[in-house]
């Protein structure tokens, strides 16, 4: 494709595609770089999407950037604001999907309030694919601090729904088995929005991703120098994704998510803060599923406990390696 | 009993101390993933056996199934279990990055789309695995001959419980009781394990794979060996998974697999070869099989390795040098490892003691 | 070692029959066993082992008494 190399056909693609499904003034000016008011702290975040299949149930990867990257603003109380696109397009890549994924990009840009401001576009050898790379730009409120480490002794931990379904949907198409599990990919301003201006004093909040809730759990244990135990019956999994992962062999706490997170609040705010999530759009399947627990005898500092069903304990750890199917 | 009786009969057992070995790798996890071993007295020890197929296959196979990926004009297609055991050099994964092909599938029948898109292309199936999946790669052998399909082979690693579990038993291991395995008993029946109960005097309990179907079989294994320590009969095989096993199991798949697999030797990794415990596809059938008969060598890839005692039950991952210090998830030494139901995988996610 | 399922048969065709777990559909491999549809069904690598039966509760009881009389 020579539409990479900058000349008149790079600008016919960006004039034909990009420009029409980006309409933002900013980037309606074509300048090099994008000059933008704003004031106060910044949260910057950074991310690259090589997901395949690039359409998916329940989405496309141009959703699922704009979803990423919002959702690592907001995790840090930031409201998101501005996002950049860069784009590497395989050769043999269809002009008809691009045009889908980038109206698809556009579409829930608005949706979570960002504006697209800066872009580019590569053309390299390949087979068709597409890799996308987003900056995006939030504003943080002065007072706040939302961060991995805060979680206190006796604090409530929630999820905002369902856990697995984005795993399990990708892994779906790859295998031969048919199943109507939709990604969740979604952005989550309004929880987050939600949790905020009701008065919620958000110790932590963390999107569950790669790894799965069992990762992130970990991860906040540890950077918290806490434990933290968790129920697994309080666990949000569909029928659906149960038994995919059981005819996997795979376990829905290690499976990710691109639309649900994990908020750690005041004990006697848990309450109000599952009201407000349960309201809010992809909130509904929201639940309180352990506390943090301080450092004492059979809880050491970052450890992550599951009470199982059977009442037993289970200490869990970071997904190790890629959690692939098996049948043995 | 109820749920709570139990858990309460077992929490409080008093007696002699009892290690009770778990033959199937699906149970090891189930055992870890439910946090039972701490809902039992301490005097009831778990022991991790040779349960995971992917864990005891010889190197060799691994390095076969490389050889086989690297060579143009073929495919090896497999189960997600087998893509990270190390062989002697690297892994199917790795072979896979460096341009080797290597599809990955839920069922083996899904070959058979693949055969027929591309004809000029010879699929080798890795066919691993113990009595629950023999039954499969029979129905694969027979649709193969059915239909005519001249590019699909099979690499067998096929293992059976029995031949193993009486190597354990006859080499003196202190084992008291077995859990035995539910998905094997209900192709084989729970009666393929008596004789090993009559031989031995020993309790097996078939059990099913949740929380609370272990530690109903448990409580068996447990009140049988509490018999046999007041002069009771302890060799007995019960049956805690009677919603799909039954004493004869599924005759129709033991038939098929005997039409197309012969009993054999076979080679564990780690313990050498161990009589009548494993499969191969017969003489007349030998155009479908990729080169199984002579996958016999086994190498360790660190020296220091302890997989074999720990397969064994003499010794718990724990307490292998490398656990942890050298040996992880991310980087194996051993197939314990490797396997998301190895014992020593185990072990290490679940942080176990 | 033996990740097995059960499902609901909802179709029988020649060698295979849908089989539906909770949403999840597989063209499980059949002739292990007979079955209808409307069965229960064992389903291990895209294969039928067994049918379920429906009488688990009391076959478990039947085992628990057994189990009971042992000591």
């Amino acid at each position: 494709m020579e539409h990479g190399s900058g000349g008149q056909a790079t600008g016919e693609l960006i004039g034909e595609i990009f420009a029409p499904a980006f309409k933002s003034e900013v980037l309606g000016q074509m300048e090099d770089s994008a000059v933008v008011p704003g004031s106060g702290r910044i949260a910057v975040t950074t991310d690259s999407f090589v997901v395949t299949p690039l359409v998916f149930r329940g989405g496309d990867i141009g959703r699922l950037c704009v979803c990423g990257t919002v959702n690592d603003l907001l995790m840090r109380g930031a409201v998101p604001r501005y996002l950049t696109c860069g784009f590497i397009l395989e050769e043999g890549l269809e002009i008809d999907l691009l045009r889908t994924i980038v109206r698809s990009l556009a579409e829930t840009a608005a949706e979570a309030g960002v504006q697209i401001i800066a872009g580019d576009t590569k053309v390299v050898e390949g087979n068709g694919g597409l890799i996308i790379n987003t900056t995006g730009v939030g504003s943080v409120p002065e007072e706040l601090d939302i961060s991995a480490g805060n979680a206190r002794e006796g604090d409530a931990v929630l999820v905002s729904g369902t856990m697995g379904d984005h795993h399990a949907a990708i892994l779906g198409e790859r295998l031969q088995i048919e199943s109507d599990i939709a990604s969740d990919c979604a952005p989550l301003g309004e929880i987050v929005k939600g949790l905020l201006d009701g008065g919620i004093e958000v110790r932590t909040l963390r999107d569950v991703t790669r790894g799965g809730l069992g990762t992130v759990l970990k991860e906040l244990a540890e950077a918290s120098g806490k434990c933290f135990i968790i129920e697994e019956e309080a666990v949000p999994v569909s029928a659906k994704v149960r038994d995919f992962c059981g005819l996997l062999g795979l376990d829905p706490l290690y499976m990710g998510n691109e639309g649900k997170l994990v908020a750690v609040v005041p004990q006697e705010q848990a309450a109000k803060a599952l009201e407000i999530m349960k309201k809010a759009r992809y909130g509904s399947g929201a639940a309180v599923i352990g506390k943090v627990a301080g450092v004492g005898e059979g809880t050491e500092a970052g450890e992550l406990l599951m009470r199982t069903q059977i009442g037993g304990v289970r200490r869990l750890t970071v997904l190790q390696g890629e959690g692939l199917p098996r049948i043995c | 009993m109820n749920l709570e009786e139990i858990k309460k009969y077992l929490k409080e057992y008093s007696g002699p101390e009892l290690r009770i070995m778990e033959v199937c790798g699906s149970h090891t996890g189930a055992i870890a993933k439910n946090g039972i071993p701490g809902l039992l007295s301490d005097r009831i020890r778990l022991i991790s056996g040779p349960g995971c197929p992917v864990c005891v296959t010889p190197s060799s196979y691994i390095d076969r199934l490389i050889g086989l990926c690297l060579t143009p004009g073929t495919c090896v297609v497999t189960f997600g279990d087998l893509m990270r055991v190390p062989g002697s050099r690297m892994s199917l994964q790795q072979a896979s990055g460096m341009g080797g092909r290597v599809k990955m599938v839920y069922s083996p029948m899904d070959v058979f789309p693949m055969a027929q898109k591309e004809p000029e292309i010879t699929f080798v199936f890795a066919a691993v695995g113990f009595e629950t999946t023999a039954p499969v790669y029979a129905l694969m052998v027979e649709q193969i001959l059915e239909d005519h399909i001249e590019n699909i082979k099979l690499l067998t690693a096929l293992r059976t419980m029995p031949g193993i579990i009486d190597r354990l038993c006859g080499g003196g291991a202190d084992i008291q009781g077995f859990l035995a395995p539910g998905h094997v008993a209900v192709v084989t029946g729970s009666r393929a394990f008596e004789p090993l109960a009559a031989k031995y005097s020993l309790p097996f309990g078939v059990a099913g794979f949740t929380g609370e179907q272990i530690l109903t079989a448990l409580c068996g294994i447990v009140k049988a060996c509490e018999r046999a320590q007041s002069g009771g009969d302890g060799g007995l095989v019960m049956n805690f998974y009677p919603s799909v096993v039954t004493r004869e199991g599924n005759t129709e798949a033991q038939e098929l697999v005997e039409r197309y697999f012969g009993v054999s030797d076979a080679v564990w990794r780690g313990m050498g070869m161990v009589p009548s415990s494993g499969r191969l596809l017969r003489e007349e059938f030998a155009a479908l099989d990729a080169g199984s008969r002579d996958l016999t060598e086994d190498h360790k890839i660190n020296e220091a390795c302890c997989c074999d005692k720990v397969l064994m039950g003499k010794m718990k991952p724990t307490q292998c040098p490398l656990f942890q210090k050298i040996c992880s998830p991310l980087r194996p030494q051993g197939a314990c490892m490797v396997s998301t139901e190895g014992n020593c995988y185990t072990y290490y996610v679940n942080h176990r003691e | 070692m033996c990740v097995a399922m059960p499902g609901k048969v909802l179709s029988v065709g020649s060698r295979t029959a849908l089989v539906d777990f909770n949403g999840n559909r597989v063209q499980a491999r059949t002739g292990l066993v007979k079955i209808e549809p409307g069965d229960n069904v064992l389903v291990h690598a895209g294969c039928i082992l067994q049918k379920v039966s429906d009488k688990e509760m009391e076959e478990m009881n039947a085992v628990m008494r057994e189990m009971d009389e042992l000591l």
